[in-house]
């Protein structure tokens, strides 16, 4: 009898001990499709983090890192759901930095993550259906719902005193969902939406959506909208016509094109867009430039953040495996314990080991809540003398 | 005072708006007409004949703006448009050339021009796309408005304020001045006189010594000026898109159709006729019975007949019941 626990236990260490020679991590982008632009520098981001461990050694004992990349397509789920099949079944991944859109990391959570026991830190998919899908706490995410920005928006619009507002949103899902999620918020706490109206991008004109919504009233007009495509037709249109001075702008509507195209005609008008004023981001950018990564792009710091996370979370279980990581997420991420900036993943690791708490805050201030989400830091920007200034952080 | 209010709400959403739009689909539906009156066959291609004439104004106007010439507060565009009209006219002497020549040779059914000029169609937005990209080019410069929403208020005291934009007020004084000018041409002239002889009885013009090709030419002329000069003023008003040119056909042929396709007159009234429906149909009209009807009767929705997203929809409802009703349309005369 003491023989065989003997055996057994020797054999658990050796396979500990195996499992400690290499971790791998999976990553999973949409490398073709519609955002293939942005997944290079994001998969780079989570790459770097991977390194970043590797180098230092102290991972498990000394194991290295590799990171797999795998295709998300972002748009296409069963493209989706068999790359990271691949992924877990055939090079045996640890873990899941991923999928970036909405749709497909819904499709692999439920198809691949949770019968296969993996957990899946997301840094870009934002759908708020998310927070409330049934994910076995194996689904974390570094970005925020797009709910949060919705409540932000309307704690701002409040806070000027804007009692009555006409929405107008991109037909697709992130401006419905958007505009939703705002009207809700804003709602509730007392302000009144006086129209809701979609518009379609690409259109020459949109003097015909000004009128409807002119016709609604309220006191300054909140464009769910692109920036380079409907949302800037909308604000000429408004201009042209006399009818909202004040506009609220959310993430898609901040860039140089719209104050080139209007500057200080549009003084006043505010918006929100994920940032943060945390040292974190400054110093992901000397990390990332070192090693030649652009950390400037979009969900970049998140996707560093996403890898970075995952790995401490493994060090703080004393394992690779996701079922042991899985409860250690929130731990590192939040508070107490000594705060964790990008590049100084060895030290994390070093305190774990020692069996001390961190707090990691990354490259994007990360504060995981409710469900295992980003709790979301937005920058409120606003228009003055035809420049967009952050006048704070929230 | 409330019903001076409703009145300016409706000028400045409703009938500038449809005016200058109404004056743009009129060149565009007077040049689909020509076309049809002269070489009796719908030019599908005449909405990216605008957007390739647009396209040769927006270079022309990047050009003089690189070099300093300017004439403000008129917006650039309109020193380019000879220039433009000219390579327009030379492009489509060309396609008749090599393209719709050989179907007149062959006495084609009108059918076989249809599908051509459906070719030619794909080819100029082709084309189009090639040169300037398939993005949105906005190339207005100059003074934006004759008289700003701003100044109306502050001058008038209003709550409501009226706008017209300075590419709204080219546009109907460039309508008036163009229609006129076709008038003149067709009716008085000899060159104009015999294209109408060809329109009406092509065996009988041969006879009487018009040469066909020379018509044809002239014609093809025309239309090149009157889908250029339709095409840079919609740039100027709205922005410059290949696509949404391309979706401008359907709006001009509704148009040309409800007026009675080879009648200038029916032209002019269908593109007013089809700008005033799509957007008084697609306008909410809360804000107008607010101020005209006592309280207790204000509507609670928007008072909007349909979304704005039907827009085009409503020249397809148009274009459906003329055929449906009176196929020779408003001002045609039955044709054998």
């Amino acid at each position: 009898m003491k023989l065989l626990l003997t055996t057994i236990s020797a054999l658990v260490v050796a396979a500990s001990a195996q499992a400690a020679d290499q971790v791998k991590i999976g990553v999973i982008f949409g490398f073709t499709g519609p955002i293939e632009t942005l997944t290079p520098a994001m998969a780079a981001g989570a790459e770097l983090a991977a390194q970043e461990v590797s180098d230092s050694g102290m991972l498990l004992g000394g194991a290295t890192v590799a990171a797999v990349r795998g295709d998300s397509t972002c748009i296409d789920s069963a493209a989706a759901t068999s790359a990271a099949e691949n992924l877990i079944t055939v090079d045996k991944v640890n873990a899941i930095v991923g999928a970036d859109c909405s749709g497909v990391t819904g499709a692999i959570l439920q198809s691949v993550a949770i019968p296969n026991g993996v957990v899946m830190i997301s840094p870009s998919a934002t759908s708020p259906g998310l927070s409330t899908v049934e994910d076995n706490g194996l689904f974390f995410r570094t970005a925020p719902s797009d709910a949060r920005q919705g409540q932000v928006l309307s704690d701002v619009i409040m806070e000027r005193g804007i009692e009555s507002v006409a929405v107008t949103y991109t037909n697709n899902d992130y401006g419905k969902g958007l505009a939703d999620s705002f009207e809700s918020a804003y709602t509730a706490a007392g302000g009144t939406v006086t129209a809701s109206v979609a518009h379609e991008d690409g259109k020459g004109d949109y003097s015909a959506e000004i009128a409807s919504l002119d016709a609604a009233g309220g006191d300054a007009l909140v464009v769910a909208g692109y920036v380079d495509q409907g949302g800037q037709g909308i604000i000429r249109a408004s201009l042209d016509s006399g009818s909202f001075d004040i506009f609220v702008l959310p993430d898609g509507m901040h860039g140089d094109s719209l104050t080139d195209a209007f500057g200080s005609e549009i003084d006043g008008s505010f918006g929100t867009l994920p940032g943060t004023d945390s040292p974190g981001a400054s110093m992901l950018a000397d990390v990332a430039g070192a090693a030649e990564v652009d950390a400037s792009g979009p969900f970049v710091k998140e996707s560093y953040d996403a890898a970075a996370l995952l790995l401490l979370a493994m060090q703080a279980a004393n394992s690779s495996a996701s079922a042991d990581l899985m409860n250690k997420v929130m731990d590192v991420a939040n508070a107490p314990g000594e705060q964790i900036f990008p590049g100084e993943l060895a030290k994390g690791l070093e305190l774990l080991a020692a069996g001390a708490e961190i707090d990691y805050v990354g490259g994007s201030a990360v504060e995981l809540i409710g469900p295992g989400e980003s709790a979301g830091n937005y920058a409120i920007k606003e228009i003055q003398n035809g420049e967009f200034v952050t006048v704070e952080f929230r | 005072m409330d019903v001076l209010q409703a009145l300016i709400v409706i000028c400045n959403f409703v009938a500038v708006p449809a005016l200058a739009y109404g004056s743009q689909l009129a060149l565009g539906a007077l040049g689909v007409t020509l076309v049809f009156g002269v070489l009796r066959f719908s030019n599908f291609a005449h909405g990216d004949t605008m957007a390739f004439g647009t396209m040769v104004a927006i270079l022309a106007t990047w050009w003089l703006q690189s070099l300093g010439i300017g004439i403000h507060p008129l917006p650039t565009a309109l020193i380019a448009l000879p220039f433009s009209i000219a390579v327009t006219a030379v492009l489509l002497l060309a396609t008749d050339r090599f393209v719709y020549r050989f179907y007149r040779a062959q006495h084609s059914p009108p059918v076989i021009f249809v599908a051509a000029s459906i070719g030619v169609m794909l080819l100029f937005h082709g084309l189009v796309r090639l040169i300037i990209g398939p993005w949105d080019q906005n190339f207005a410069d100059g003074e934006r408005f004759i008289l700003s929403a701003r100044e109306f208020k502050r001058a008038t005291g209003l709550d409501e304020g009226l706008a017209i934009k300075t590419s709204q007020g080219i546009t109907v004084l460039a309508a008036i001045a163009i229609v006129a000018w076709l008038y003149w041409f067709l009716n008085r002239t000899r060159t104009g006189k015999a294209m109408r002889a060809f329109s009406d009885n092509q065996e009988l013009a041969l006879l009487s010594g018009i040469k066909p090709e020379r018509v044809v030419a002239i014609c093809w002329i025309i239309a090149a000026g009157l889908a250029t000069v339709a095409g840079v003023l919609y740039g100027l008003d709205k922005s410059f898109k290949p696509f949404t040119y391309f979706q401008l056909l359907l709006p001009i042929f509704a148009a040309a159709i409800v007026g009675g396709l080879g009648n200038p007159l029916g032209a002019i009234a269908g593109g007013y006729l089809v700008a005033f429906s799509e957007i008084a149909v697609t306008y909410a009209f809360k804000k107008v019975f607010r101020y005209l009807l006592p309280e207790f009767l204000e509507p609670s929705g928007l008072a909007q007949l349909l979304s704005t997203d039907y827009k085009l929809a409503v020249s397809f409802t148009i274009l459906v019941i003329t055929l449906l009703a009176k196929p020779t349309g408003l001002f045609g005369e039955a044709r054998q």
